[in-house]
């Protein structure tokens, strides 16, 4: 029964990263405006919410199977006070960060409409913080660590949100970039140019 | 009876109203939702209520609103 859970908060931990990966990346794709992986914009932005609550799910699953695992030896506070764990108590600590910074961001989401769009936004930035700190967890710690076929998974979501996040920084990345050039006004770039 | 309001201030233009209300709302050229009856606030029919409210979920800027008057 404890390897069952061992195994089952492993195998959880990279499945939410994968899906963790895919929202990334979907979210981006929601972001340009466009339609992505042939898909219309109101389901790509259908998809990363979905993918998201699923990534929660795992996640969950991930966080309650460690909580009763005779390993990880975690206490009910190790859920959400980070850095403070018996077992590799800084790579612990960063799943710990992730989960918080999950959370935050979910909660602000399905609260979005009370909230209002500045407070949503300013939160869901920091998912460009709470991806990069769930990957180091994986590869810093647990069982897999260091093995070839989760170097192989970390390294494909690594590349997929680095080829996003490239897009999302290009100029080709919104629909329509000639917006931006109509901020401003000709007569106000000649008197400045005087 | 519903009108669909939007806040021109909020919307960006990012085109997911259009898709989900395109019986209501057309895109300009410039990717923002223009009503197709021509109104500020065109008036939901009864069958595409549950459209609109999807529209409204959906929008990226918070910048959809069904009001009744």
């Amino acid at each position: 029964m404890t390897d069952a859970l061992w195994y089952f908060a492993r195998g959880s931990g990279v499945v939410a990263l994968v899906l963790l990966t895919i929202v990334v990346v979907l979210g981006i794709g929601s972001r340009s405006g466009r339609s992505v992986f042939g898909l219309p914009r109101f389901a790509v932005s259908l998809l990363h919410r979905n993918a998201a609550l699923l990534a929660v799910v795992f996640l969950a699953g991930h966080v309650i199977g460690l909580l009763f695992d005779s390993y990880a030896q975690l206490r009910l506070f190790d859920l959400v006070v980070p850095f403070v764990g018996k077992y590799r108590p800084l790579w612990e600590g960063l799943g710990t960060v992730g989960f918080d910074l999950l959370v935050a961001i979910v909660v602000t989401s399905l609260l979005r409409n009370r909230l209002g769009a500045g407070v949503w936004r300013a939160v869901h930035w920091l998912a460009y913080l709470c991806w990069p700190v769930a990957l180091l967890h994986g590869l810093g710690t647990g069982t897999d660590r260091g093995t070839w076929w989760l170097w192989t998974i970390s390294l494909t979501c690594a590349g997929a949100v680095v080829a996003a996040v490239g897009w999302r920084v290009s100029p080709a990345f919104a629909r329509f970039p000639a917006r931006a050039e109509r901020r401003v006004a000709p007569r106000l770039l000649e008197e400045a140019s005087r | 009876m519903t009108r669909l309001h939007i806040d021109w201030t909020a919307c960006d233009g990012r085109g997911l109203c259009t898709e989900l209300l395109e019986e209501m709302l057309v895109e300009d050229e410039w990717g923002y939702p223009v009503s197709r009856d021509g109104t500020t606030e065109p008036v939901v029919p009864p069958p595409l209520e549950d459209a609109a409210k999807r529209a409204v979920d959906r929008c990226p800027m918070l910048a959809l609103k069904l009001v009744r008057r």
